[in-house]
């Protein structure tokens, strides 16, 4: 009862007109940054955090929630008007909402993605104001072995279910945590790796940098360059008439998709590192399995556009569980969204339940608002973004550009760290060719400041001897998964080896 | 694609390496009462970085990576020319920002990628090039108190007739 207390003031929270505004032009804008190829969830809240210091906290991670649900939501609509993916994590969206858009059933494939986004919205929402609270006590007794343990798992998903490279991966994650810890020794008060004696370094590097480097600069370059900027124009058309018509047949026929992304998209969302774009496919993939026509998927199946979107929506919701409670984000954007909270003053983790109960079920509230608007704004709305799609991308690319660089001026006020953010574009278009992912060493930036004080203070407390971490009750399981995840690549080629040497014996 | 794996590993090992040298202006072992010291833990990390890089060549030797696997170019000519003709725009904007200010390199910056790399009618160019700044500087400065660079002073009489605006 008392979950239902708090949920109804943040309701009302989420529904003062402020917030409520902020959440009809989030929304808007999240649709319209997950519509465009080349931008997601991370690019938008990336390149707007800057600007949400006008506002209160509160109002602040509402706006940037808004743009992540509405990015949810966009990501669809390219992928079944242009058959490209407008965000990575509607990949399988594409898969059959493109050969529904060219049977002519663009309307149906739209419209089911619509309502499932807002099933699988609403699904994880109810289970995120379920769990949240119980999760958030339990974490409140944690100290830091415990903490650092966390860390060490959220590395450790990366490893295990990243599914990139993995040498490329741990690599990310140091260079992250190595840029972390840029500045001063938060211990002995001591200057550290300040590169070439600049004195732009005594500052630290702010996660922001790296992050709009990342993905407002080299993300943009790596499309430029992959696209040669031929990423235009699109003849998509819809009617209006027929939506009711449509949402009927897609709950009919999608409802299997819907109900198992929306289960599967939240577990899968919680996990560090797994989050949105995972979730997705394995949601499409067990759709699939499952399905006693399995050869329909792929044709233009209205289950194969149910099960990602919903998924999709889902596990964003998901990924802001142990960020809210434990204080480790659950995918990229969910890392840059904590990394506000700390400019905003707030200290993520379980003490954010107790302390700042207003800004947290605002938060909670804010989600169902949000996802009804994405709801009606993406049915309303749908013809004039289309019409938006046909922006060319020579005007939309120097646009955010110069949001990214005027972005990261406002976000530190030194010019050092613009040309630190250029050299970091730069670097990533690079390193992203190469396979190297990225979303871990924005995220180890994000934590770094987390995880090194914490693994200082448990080997302080036990006079150097790491076994800490491996003797208290709650850490003790945490490293040792942690460790399985790390070692679970090796496991699996080992397994590869033996089975393909008699194989070849015979 | 292949040497270009070698060339990225060979740069990331240097930088380990470096940033190795730099961690050890600070204590990098345990300190007895005081835990590990203040360079332990980016020193160690960078260690690690050294370590990927390494396994990361010899995977290149025995081509289990896709990129050590493929001839291709990393940059053929054409994308050679995008990268100089989009970086090195953003590159000359940032640049003039000490000079022109925020909003100057902005409008210089719009006006070049919109008329030259994007082939956009002139008068939609300067259109967008000059609304943009406008927009830009009574969001940043009016609304949201946010200072951008002025350049050198010849701007001054600009800005202080903009600021008589604001204020």
């Amino acid at each position: 009862m008392e979950i239902l207390s708090l949920l109804s003031t943040g309701l009302l929270e989420a529904l003062q007109p402020v917030n409520l505004l902020l959440i009809i032009i989030g929304v808007t804008l999240g649709l319209f940054i997950g519509m465009m190829p080349g931008l997601g969830s991370v690019n938008g809240v990336a390149i707007l955090l800057p600007i949400t210091f006008l506002v209160p906290p509160a109002s602040a991670i509402i706006f940037l929630a808004a743009i992540y649900y509405g990015a949810m939501y966009g990501g669809a609509i390219s992928s079944i008007t242009l058959g490209i993916p407008g965000a990575s994590t509607a990949v399988a969206t594409t898969f059959d909402g493109r050969p529904l858009a060219l049977q002519g059933k663009a309307s149906l494939a739209l419209v089911t993605a619509a309502v499932a986004s807002f099933t699988g919205g609403t699904v994880s929402i109810v289970l995120f104001t379920i769990f949240a609270p119980p999760l958030a006590s339990v974490a409140l007794s944690f100290g830091s072995p415990e903490i650092f343990a966390l860390m060490l798992l959220a590395f450790a998903t990366f490893v295990g279910l990243g599914g990139d490279d993995i040498p490329k991966t741990v690599l990310s994650i140091c260079l992250g945590l190595v840029f972390a810890a840029v500045g001063f020794d938060e211990i002995s008060g001591a200057p550290r790796l300040v590169f070439f004696d600049m004195t732009g370094f005594m500052r630290g590097i702010n996660f922001l940098v790296l992050a709009i480097g990342v993905y407002g600069i080299g993300e943009m370059l790596w499309t430029i360059d992959s696209t040669r900027g031929k990423i235009t124009q699109t003849e998509a058309k819809i009617s209006a008439k027929g939506v009711l018509r449509d949402a009927r047949t897609s709950l009919k026929l999608g409802a299997k998709g819907m109900s198992i992304g929306s289960l599967l998209g939240f577990f899968v969302g919680i996990l560090p590192a797994a989050g949105a774009t995972p979730g997705s496919l394995m949601a499409y993939g067990v759709a699939k399995l499952s399905s006693r026509d399995p050869e329909s998927y792929g044709k233009g199946n209205p289950d194969g556009v149910a099960a990602p979107e919903s998924a999709n929506n889902s596990a964003s919701t998901g990924s802001m569980l142990p960020m809210l409670t434990l204080g480790i984000p659950g995918s990229p954007t969910t890392a840059i969204l904590l990394g506000g909270m700390v400019i905003w003053g707030l200290t993520p983790g379980p003490r954010l339940f107790s302390d700042q109960p207003a800004f947290v079920w605002g938060l909670i509230g804010s989600f169902y608002v949000s996802n009804f608007f994405a709801l009606v704004i993406n049915l309303c709305f749908i013809p004039l973004f289309i019409w938006m799609l046909r922006m060319p991308f020579t005007i939309l690319a120097p646009m955010i550009f110069v949001l990214s660089v005027v972005g990261g001026y406002a976000a530190t006020l030194s010019m050092h760290d613009v040309w630190l953010m250029l050299i970091f574009g730069l670097g990533a278009f690079f390193l992203r060719k190469f396979d190297y992912p990225l979303a871990p060493a924005v995220l180890a930036i994000v934590l770094g400041p987390i995880a090194e004080p914490t693994l200082r203070q448990s080997l302080l407390l036990s006079s150097g001897d790491p076994s800490i971490f491996f003797t208290r009750p709650i850490a003790g399981p945490i490293t040792v998964i942690a460790i399985i995840l790390i070692l679970l690549p090796l496991f699996k080629k080992l397994r590869d080896r033996f089975a393909t040497a008699p194989a070849k014996g015979t | 694609m292949r040497r270009g794996e070698f060339v990225t590993a060979g740069l990331l090992a240097v930088l380990s390496i470096y940033m190795m040298w730099k961690s050890t202006e600070l204590d990098i072992g345990y300190i007895s009462g005081e835990g590990p010291g203040g360079g332990a833990w980016p020193f160690w990390l960078s260690a690690i970085i050294l370590i990927c890089t390494i396994i990361i060549a010899i995977n290149g030797v025995r081509r289990t990576s896709p990129p050590s696997q493929s001839d291709e170019p990393v940059l053929d000519a054409e994308g050679r020319k995008a990268l100089v003709q989009v970086f090195g725009g953003i590159f000359v904007f940032v640049a003039l920002i000490d000079i022109i200010s925020m909003y100057g390199a902005m409008m210089v910056f719009l006006f070049y990628y919109l008329w030259f790399l994007g082939r956009h009618s002139l008068r939609l160019s300067l259109i967008i090039s000059i609304l943009t700044p406008i927009t830009f500087f009574f969001f940043f400065e009016g609304l949201m108190r946010i200072t951008m660079p002025k350049g050198l002073s010849f701007t001054d009489p600009l800005y202080n007739w903009l600021y008589s605006i604001i204020y």
